[in-house]
């Protein structure tokens, strides 16, 4: 039997039935009805954001932190502009998203009414999917393919535009286990003939590592777990992308760190000298690969990925493996078991990327009264590890940094805008993030010019009472395009300074939280403390060196094996035909 | 060097390869794209060809089974052998797809084209016009004591062939239907 029921009712239904207890979203003409059902329930809890990109953000760090699909509302016309940036911030990241946008009445479409947008057009290439829903019958089963496809195969946001007149009409409510059955099913198992060649391959090696990323995350704890088994029982070193941080633990004894343009010394040397790598939920990024034409010469490659047009995409590889990455491992488990646990002799491999990692690439020397942004981010480490921690970032030196000082033990625990590199992700983030772990700490390690594209949002901190932590590291400047001025523009510094900077102490006690500024390296400690151990939303204004380098870095234009370290001379580093590509 | 005036093909010191890995080799491929007929599905296949830059030589869509409302999408499209990889990887991500089939590779297949042509003369060239459409089989579907139009059913080549006679004899408008195509043998 059907139930009759409005279409703004439907919507909380069928979010009710698919688990959702809490959504983010900013009301407006076009969704009114959907914010009365709202308002008539208690099983979804509903955050309001102070801007429709904040929702999308925050609904981000929500999915991330939990595994579990976000979901924003937004209303028609600029509601739904404005969520752009967000849905494709989640599209690079391949994180599930579902959005409801309103729209004018069906009848007024096409008709440059008011707030009317083509939603479904301009969210076209920046959603995996959406739909235009004409019928309230059509509804339920719209939204419950939404999850679907959200959650299926590679995740990704999602986007129902719904006529004001749809949420108004009676329609007929069909629950998830009486939904259509999509022919949208990837494929999770890989084929057994795959499997094998990549456990011959594993057999083989003489200088293997693994190369992980985000689909480790996305494909669920197990495949977390399942990597670990097989680091462990293999011996082989392991990197990961910015993406993947926490899939295997920085404390285990064969992780290398981070790799890539700001990736650790020992992770990019030995991607570039191994014989084997075994690429696992990455897709071969630019900000990885660096010159493509030297990258890794010497290696076979193994690139497992449930996206088949990330295969063979930028890298051909010699085994392309489709499949969920979860799958895929434990399959490689049994079979590589069953085959006796061989591998070749990797001591002579294991020992040279000893030496690499003697050149301790993350040295820094803290002296003076100027805190230096590394020393930050290591006291918030030193002082933090242990406890129940998520962090988020925003986007530049900081986040690089953060990725490098800070370290992760476990999946689902770091949030940073990896593809898109959304400045004002990581604020709107740590809401997400904070609202589904009310419990824990959550952080968000910014720098003061991407924190202020977001900063309305501290309005939605005090009013949920949400105890986020805004770790500002203040140099007063966009650091990581002044970099680049100082490397490839001559020192020219057009328009990276931060003026006019407001007081971040008084912003924050102007909104009712705590603000702590520090600025001599021997209060920092009890300053991160004070942060840490405030019951409520906090800014920390940490006032850090200015004009510091994110370092090491491959420069735009070389190879992983020509890296500049942190005391390298910078002059004549990138060439400048390099300097239009970055 | 400036920045901006970049050797086409120099790639010592570019953190993106510059070069066309195949830049040489470029193919046609015949595309049939199966998907489900719900608005805007379209306007997905050729957003997906203008955003990551990939060529469309012809396309035709109509619907081809009403009750399981599936439309057929013939593309027909150039570029290197990995493009061409990457066309299909990237069309049946697509959520409406159904089935992406290379008929360029998938073994025979048979492709016709619809044209229309409308050619304007008197004489010697309005004869010559009608004798050469005979030997075409080109139909007379209009005509005016000063004109005709034809019409013709062919591979691409047989068009094209046909409007390269046709210009000196007075072509002025042209209108063709792009390509369909089936695999030929009893299998769908």
């Amino acid at each position: 039997m059907t139930r009759q029921m409005t279409g703004a009712e439907m919507v909380v239904q069928a979010l009710r039935d698919q688990g959702v207890d809490t959504i983010f979203g900013y009301p407006g003409g076009a969704v009114l009805p959907i914010y009365d059902a709202i308002f008539q329930q208690n099983d979804i809890k509903h955050v309001l954001v102070r801007h429709e990109q904040a929702a999308i953000h925050a609904a981000e760090g929500y999915a991330r932190s939990t595994g579990k699909v976000g979901v924003a509302l937004v209303t028609s016309g600029p509601g739904a502009t404005n969520a752009v940036t967000g849905l494709t911030d989640a599209l690079l990241d391949s994180i599930p998203l579902v959005v409801f946008s309103g729209q004018v009445p069906t009848f007024m479409i096409g008709t440059d009414g008011f707030q009317e947008a083509d939603t479904v057009g301009i969210t076209r290439p920046c959603t995996k999917h959406n739909w235009l829903v004409k019928d309230t019958d059509a509804l339920a089963d719209t939204i419950h393919q939404a999850f679907h496809v959200a959650t299926s195969g590679r995740p990704g946001p999602v986007l129902i535009d719904l006529p004001k007149d749809v949420q108004f009409a009676d329609g007929a409510y069909v629950s998830p286990a009486k939904a259509r059955v999509s022919h949208y099913q990837p494929k999770k198992k890989a084929p057994i003939e795959d499997i094998n060649d990549l456990v011959a391959m594993i057999e083989k090696a003489e200088r293997p590592v693994f190369y992980t990323g985000g689909g480790v995350i996305n494909s669920g704890p197990a495949a977390s777990q399942l990597l670990r088994e097989l680091v462990d029982a293999t011996g082989f070193p392991i990197t990961s992308t910015l993406m993947g941080l926490g899939s295997y633990p920085a404390s285990g004894k064969h992780w290398l760190g981070m790799l890539g343009m700001h990736g650790l010394y020992e992770a990019n040397m030995a991607m570039h000298g191994c014989d084997l790598m075994i690429n696992i939920g990455a897709r071969f990024d630019d900000r990885i690969t660096g010159r493509l034409d030297a990258f890794s010469p010497n290696s076979k490659k193994i690139h497992v990925d449930i996206d088949p047009s990330s295969l063979n995409k930028v890298i051909q590889v010699d085994l392309p493996v489709l499949g969920d990455v979860a799958h895929v491992l434990e399959d490689v488990l049994k079979v590589w078991k069953s085959r006796g646990r061989k591998t070749q002799n990797i001591g002579k491999w294991t020992k040279k990327i000893g030496e690499w990692r003697d050149v301790r690439c993350l040295s820094y020397t803290q002296t003076g009264s100027i805190i230096k942004p590394q020393h930050a981010l290591q006291r918030l480490e030193e002082l933090t590890k242990g406890m129940d921690r998520y962090i988020t970032t925003e986007v530049g030196q900081h986040q690089m940094w953060a990725a490098q000082y800070l370290n992760f033990e476990d999946p689902n625990r770091w949030m940073t805008s990896g593809g898109l590199g959304t400045m004002g992700y990581g604020f709107p983030a740590s809401i997400g993030v904070q609202m589904a772990h009310p419990d824990s700490l959550v952080v968000n390690v910014a720098g003061e010019a991407s924190w202020l594209m977001n900063m309305q949002e501290m309005g939605t901190a005090m009013q949920y009472n949400l105890p986020v932590k805004q770790f500002i590291m203040n140099n007063e400047r966009l650091g990581m395009v002044r970099q680049w001025q100082e490397l490839l523009h001559g020192e020219r510094y057009s328009s990276s300074w931060s003026e006019s900077l407001p007081d971040f102490v008084k912003l924050a006690e102007a909104f009712g939280a705590k603000g702590i500024r520090v600025s001599d390296p021997k209060d920092l400690d009890d300053a991160l403390m004070d942060m840490i151990k405030y019951d409520g939303p906090v800014i920390m204004d940490c006032l850090v060196e200015k004009h510091e380098n994110c370092f090491p870095m491959i420069p735009s234009g070389k190879p992983h094996n020509e890296m500049l370290l942190g005391d390298a001379s910078t002059a004549d580093a990138i060439k400048s035909d390099g300097a239009v590509l970055v | 060097m400036s920045a901006l005036h970049i050797k086409k093909g120099s790639t010592s010191h570019s953190a993106y390869d510059l070069r066309d890995p195949n830049g040489e080799i470029i193919e046609k491929h015949t595309l049939a794209v199966l998907v489900e007929n719900e608005p805007g599905v379209l306007a997905r296949v050729i957003g997906l060809f203008s955003g990551r830059g990939y060529n469309i030589e012809s396309l035709t869509v109509a619907e081809v089974d009403q009750e399981g409302h599936r439309s057929r999408i013939t593309i027909v499209t150039t570029g290197t052998p990995n493009v061409i990889i990457q066309i299909k990887a990237q069309l049946g991500r697509i959520v409406p797809v159904h089935e992406v089939h290379d008929l360029t590779v998938e073994g025979a297949s048979v492709e016709r084209e619809l044209a229309l042509f409308k050619v304007s003369g008197t004489g010697d060239k309005r004869i010559e016009a009608l004798r050469l459409a005979e030997i075409f089989r080109a139909n007379v579907v209009d005509s005016t004591l000063a004109s005709f139009v034809f019409e013709m059913t062919g591979t691409s080549e047989k068009i094209d062939a046909f409007a390269d006679l046709m210009r000196p004899l007075g072509l002025i408008e042209i209108a063709r239907t792009g390509v369909a195509a089936l695999g030929r043998g009893g299998n769908a």
